[in-house]
């Protein structure tokens, strides 16, 4: 799971009305080289959770010196969304799992895959 | 790349081992998914450095097809363990590092569960010819709210004036990108034919 995939996921477990962020518990991370694109990033950073982002990462452990705040003028800005770059698509969380932060309920990752769905009595 | 080239890397992809019927698994054909991704890919430009899903991957043809054409980044949805294992085979046999996986239930999400996160859809959906009825609608449906630029989807002809009204309902555009005919080999024990043709519709569907 890609910290860009988490930064769109929510709980919605019933009733539970803040679902997002949800808190992720890693047991397992790895990080890989994947090939920059500095349009794509570019494109991305508008539709993002920023501070969520930041949360993620420096739960992690991966936050390294990206801001705690948006940089204006990012898009031309390469060393900036190098550093986002990073933290999107190369960190990801292979074993462990995410907590909603409102009902405590784990949803489990596995080999990379988070599993969002809900027991019958959870819909 | 060319089509063909996409086609014969798409062949390596490995397909369900045990199809589960309730589920409507049938495995896209390299030839279709090729023919597809390389249409969005070359008439729309809806591939290559887009933020794209592929709802209902079962074993990720589509993705890695996705994947190979150089999505920024495409994510596979899927409710199935078994399906999901076979993609993450897939896609590591690939070494693709431009994909990545959710493993939910489509016609369960809420209705803003990920809209307009993704630039493009592609799917193959479910048909709903297995006690789903319905299904192919619900996951255009959550498709359409889940994409910015357009969604691309197989459906069967014989539902497209029914699909077309629905578009107009929700004020989005269809176009019939191409006719093409599905060939889907016996795959279940009651399939008695040795291989059958379903006529299909490419459908793209945008909001402008």
């Amino acid at each position: 799971m890609k910290l860009l995939t988490h930064n769109m996921l929510t709980s919605h477990v019933k009733g539970v009305t803040k679902g997002y962020p949800l808190l992720i518990k890693a047991t397992e991370v790895k990080v890989s080289e994947v090939e920059f694109n500095p349009n794509f990033v570019s494109r991305m950073i508008p539709k993002l959770e920023w501070s969520a982002l930041v949360q993620a990462a420096d739960g992690l452990g991966h936050l390294q010196d990206l801001p705690a705040e948006l940089v204006t003028d990012y898009e031309k800005n390469e060393e900036f969304l190098r550093k986002v770059h990073r933290v999107l698509l190369e960190v990801e969380v292979l074993e462990g799992c995410l907590q909603c932060p409102e009902s405590g309920r784990e949803f489990p990752i596995s080999r990379g895959v988070p599993n969002m769905l809900l027991n019958e009595d959870e819909a | 790349m060319k089509l063909k080239e996409l086609e014969s890397c798409l062949q390596q992809v490995d397909a369900f081992e045990e199809p589960k019927i309730l589920l409507e698994q049938y495995p896209t054909s390299p030839h279709i998914a090729a023919c597809m991704l390389y249409t969005i890919h070359n008439t729309f430009d809806d591939i290559e450095g887009k933020l794209v899903a592929d709802l209902g991957c079962g074993c990720g043809v589509l993705s890695i097809g996705a994947a190979m054409l150089d999505a920024g980044l495409c994510v596979g949805f899927d409710i199935d363990d078994d399906a999901l294992e076979i993609f993450k085979r897939n896609s590591e046999e690939f070494e693709l590092t431009n994909i990545d996986l959710i493993q939910c239930d489509m016609c369960s999400l809420r209705s803003h569960a990920y809209a307009k996160k993704f630039d493009t859809v592609i799917m193959n959906p479910p048909f709903g010819t297995k006690h789903n009825q319905g299904m192919d609608m619900q996951f255009l449906r959550t498709a359409l709210t889940m994409a910015t630029t357009a969604v691309y989807s197989l459906h069967k002809t014989s539902t497209r004036g029914h699909i077309q009204k629905k578009a107009n309902d929700w004020g989005v555009k269809m176009e019939v990108i191409a006719e093409l005919r599905y060939d889907l080999p016996a795959s279940y024990k009651f399939h008695k034919k040795k291989s059958v043709d379903i006529k299909v519709d490419f459908l793209r569907f945008s909001t402008t």
